[in-house]
Order: C-alpha cells, then structure tokens, then sequence
C-alpha cells in the first residue's frame, strides 16, 4: 500500500518468513549457506504486504481510543466502510529483491475497475490497485498489483 | 543458489504440503507479521456473529506466501521476478493445503535465462484455493 517510509528489518523478514510458515534460513539468518549463495538474507516474495505496518490510515490496525470492529466484551456492530471487499488477485513484479536495510517508499497508481456477472445471476465489481515500491535511491524494486472484489453472497464452508 | 537452464525441463514440477492442519495461531502469527489485523481472521465471535461466516478463515497472502515456498526453495528466494495469483476459494483453520509448482517455459529475455512457472494450491478436497504464475531467473 502506498505509504512514505517502509523501513526493511532483518527482524521483521525473520517473523514474517516464520508467520508464513517457510523455515528456509535464507530469510532469517545472514551467515547460513542459504544467506550466503543468495549475497545474503532476503525478503520473501510477498513481503511488500507487510508495509502495511507502517501506513497510518491502515484501517486493519486497531488504533487507541477508536472504536474497532472486531469483539471485545461484546461482538460490536461497528461497521468498516469497505469491509465487504475481498481480496481476488495479487501479484508482484520484481526488479530485483528487498534485502534489510532498504528504505521502501511505496506510490500508488490509478488502477482499473470492472464488472462481471456472477455464476449465480448478479454482478460482482472488481477494483484493481496498484504499488510501485522504491529504494532510497529512487529505484523501482517491486510493482505489487492487488485486486479486490465485492461479493454477493457470504461464502460458507460448503460453497 | 541458481538452478541452471540446462538442467530444467519443460513438466518438471515440485509439490509440498506446506500445511497438514492449519492452526489459528498460524492465522494469527501472519495478522501480527502482515499489518492485516482484521477481526474476520482471528475473531472468532465477531466473524460468526456480526460477518456471518462459519468461523474465521486465513488471510488469502498466507496462502499466497506459504505457497511460494515451493518456488523460493526451489529457485532461490533471490531469483523470483514474478509472482501473482488468484484467490478462488477460502482456506479454513484445520485445512491441509498441497502447493504444486510445475515449468511450463524455459526460454531467454533480454539475455536471461528464465523460466515461467505455474502455481496451484489445492486443498484437502483436490479444490484450489490459490492458482497463479511466476517467473524465476536461472544460469544459462
């Protein structure tokens, strides 16, 4: 997501390697032979998703003092504007990898919308969003392209 | 690491199970690593009560991510230049998940050698839950 400053720490590649569950020690320790044959500890390809750790209109992190949507005592009614939207199409497009201590400064661009009818007779809208990630040299290192869609019908287990 | 053109084949393919029952722990390691915090991943009472769904369900970038393992394990996490997918089908916690990566091009761009990649995660039931495509350089 577009954001000013997205600071790229060893740590945090080290957590998120671990919260995806990938033990490959390319991620997380610079003196493996992983590390090593790759010129040292890299990101995993998803990892722009993390800079949403630093966008300050996040809605997806609880703030102090804000009222949140999820539960606390009680299942609160508080409605998210947008929060029927669900996630369709991801993709990254590299120009090389995000190593620790790169300075990410994500941009984002205008994407495309579109409608499609739906298997069950409605439409379903379809929103495309566009990152461009730059190094503190002012090179592009990463495109992240997500597509949203706002569906009909809740899913179940059985759909 | 770089695997060399010469030694790729069109069809060659990698699977791994990269979950046999995914925890909500998992779901929640990935909220806290991710910055995507939202409840209908870890909320239990609010994704039933309020969102409607059966229980809460994996982000769909955990399932993206867990399944690029196959690609970065295979080809070098330095190597990848593209990798999109596209989310056809919610991953529950208790989901065993089977990513396939299978070459379907080995060719030179712009003087690289690359290979193009197709990405298929299914599920306990043989359904998909995440397809897509990536691109990965190799030696020549």
């Amino acid at each position: 997501m577009a954001v000013d400053k997205f600071p790229v720490e060893a740590t945090h590649i080290m957590m998120f390697a671990r919260a995806i569950g990938d033990p490959n020690p390319v991620f997380a320790d610079p003196d493996s032979s992983e590390a090593t044959a790759a010129g040292g500890t890299v990101a995993p390809p998803t990892f722009p998703m993390a800079s949403a750790q630093f966008d300050p209109e996040n809605p997806l992190i609880p703030k102090p003092g804000e009222p949140w949507f999820g539960s606390g005592r009680e299942a609160t009614g508080v409605v998210r504007e947008g929060g029927n939207t669900l996630h369709a199409e991801q993709s990254f497009t590299y120009t090389r990898p995000i190593r620790p201590g790169m300075v990410l400064k994500g941009v984002a661009r205008e994407g495309e919308s579109w409608t499609k009818a739906s298997k069950r007779g409605g439409s379903l809208v379809f929103s495309e969003h566009l990152v461009d990630y730059f190094d503190q040299s002012g090179d592009l290192i990463v495109t992240a392209r997500m597509v949203g869609v706002i569906p009909e019908l809740t899913p179940t287990k059985e759909a | 690491m770089t695997v060399s053109a010469t030694t790729l084949s069109v069809g060659d393919a990698k699977t791994l199970q990269i979950w046999d029952d995914l925890t909500r722990t998992q779901i929640v390691m990935y909220a806290g690593a991710s910055g995507d915090y939202n409840p209908l991943h870890s909320d239990e009472r609010y994704t039933t009560e309020i969102a409607g769904y059966p229980s809460v369900f994996s982000h769909g970038m955990l399932s993206m991510g867990a399944s690029g393992r196959v690609i970065t394990d295979w080809f070098g996490a330095e190597n990848v230049r593209h990798y999109g997918v596209r989310f056809v089908n919610q991953v529950w916690p208790g989901d065993a998940l089977t990513a396939t990566v299978t070459v379907t091009d080995v060719r030179v761009e712009d003087g690289q050698a690359v290979a193009d990649l197709t990405v298929s995660t299914v599920n306990q039931d043989g359904a998909p839950v995440i397809t897509g495509t990536a691109i990965v350089l190799l030696d020549s």
